[in-house]
């Protein structure tokens, strides 16, 4: 399975809607593409993975990479995860408390940015 | 290994990441008609095995070696499944990996690496990393039901 990815805008913040499989081989194109969102600085980002039926590592760490890129630039990053499928890896390795988490786009940008940073 | 003779199915495939893919996609049908795995553990079990395959891939590409073989030997029984991915890539030494920080300290994110063998660990009832040959051996277990852990 390919990785699908979209963009669009939603309240304001860029949202990046994924579909399908992000994994060693897929990863680096979605990297691409929220880094070349993220260029002007200072934008929030929503990446929306409720259409994701599989994260790897290295999906986890590109996205890891993405959240950090933002907060340098005056940005964020918040996630949409709706499965357990995909919310287990997170919280496997402890990055759910690194994100704003929500189950819907409006949600996250509804109450943006964690305070602490 | 308890799988020997025709017990076991071994695949072959060129150390490339678009191949992890077609591995996730065979171990997956295997241990779903075969062991019984259904659900987050077949969840698991797609992770646990797409991460030592990605492992394999990466040892050696390091060494300048793309599409190299990975060799994945699958033996499945009711109930459980149990998966070897060997390569012979020099080999790596998980108990030198640095421990990642604790959850929620900022210094966690500086971990986007090395992901791969805690969550190997942490998906599969048994997983074990040893040298073999020129390279390592991951070898995972997977029960239907997860094993109580200590």
């Amino acid at each position: 399975m390919q990785l699908g990815l979209d963009v669009g805008e939603h309240g304001g913040a860029v949202v990046v809607s994924a579909r399908g499989e992000i994994d060693f081989g897929s990863a680096p194109r979605l990297r691409d593409v929220a880094l070349e969102q993220l260029a002007g600085g200072g934008r929030t980002l929503v990446l929306d993975l409720s259409e994701v039926e599989f994260i790897d590592s290295i999906g986890l760490g590109t996205i890891v990479a993405v959240l950090k890129r933002a907060r340098s630039m005056g940005g964020d990053l918040a996630l949409v995860i709706t499965s357990d499928r995909i919310r287990r890896p997170f919280e496997l390795t402890g990055l759910t408390q690194a994100f704003a988490i929500g189950e819907r786009v409006d949600a996250v940008v509804a109450a943006p940015g964690r305070t602490a940073r | 290994m308890s799988g020997n003779g025709v017990d076991a199915i071994t695949l072959q495939v060129p150390a490339r990441a678009e191949h992890i893919g077609l591995v996730r996609l065979v171990v997956t049908a295997l241990a779903e008609t075969v062991a019984g795995l259904e659900g987050l553990r077949l969840d698991d079990l797609r992770l646990a095995v797409s991460e030592a395959c990605a492992n394999a891939v990466e040892a050696y590409a390091r060494q300048g070696r793309p599409g190299l073989p990975i060799t994945i030997r699958l033996h499945a029984v009711a109930g459980s499944i149990e998966i070897e991915v060997h390569d012979e890539a020099g080999g790596f030494d998980p108990g030198r990996l640095v421990p990642h920080p604790p959850v929620d300290t900022p210094e966690r994110l500086h971990h986007e690496r090395g992901l791969g063998v805690p969550l190997m660990r942490a998906l599969a009832d048994e997983a074990e990393f040893r040298a073999q040959g020129e390279g390592t051996t991951v070898r995972l277990v997977l029960h239907e039901r997860r094993a109580m852990k200590l």
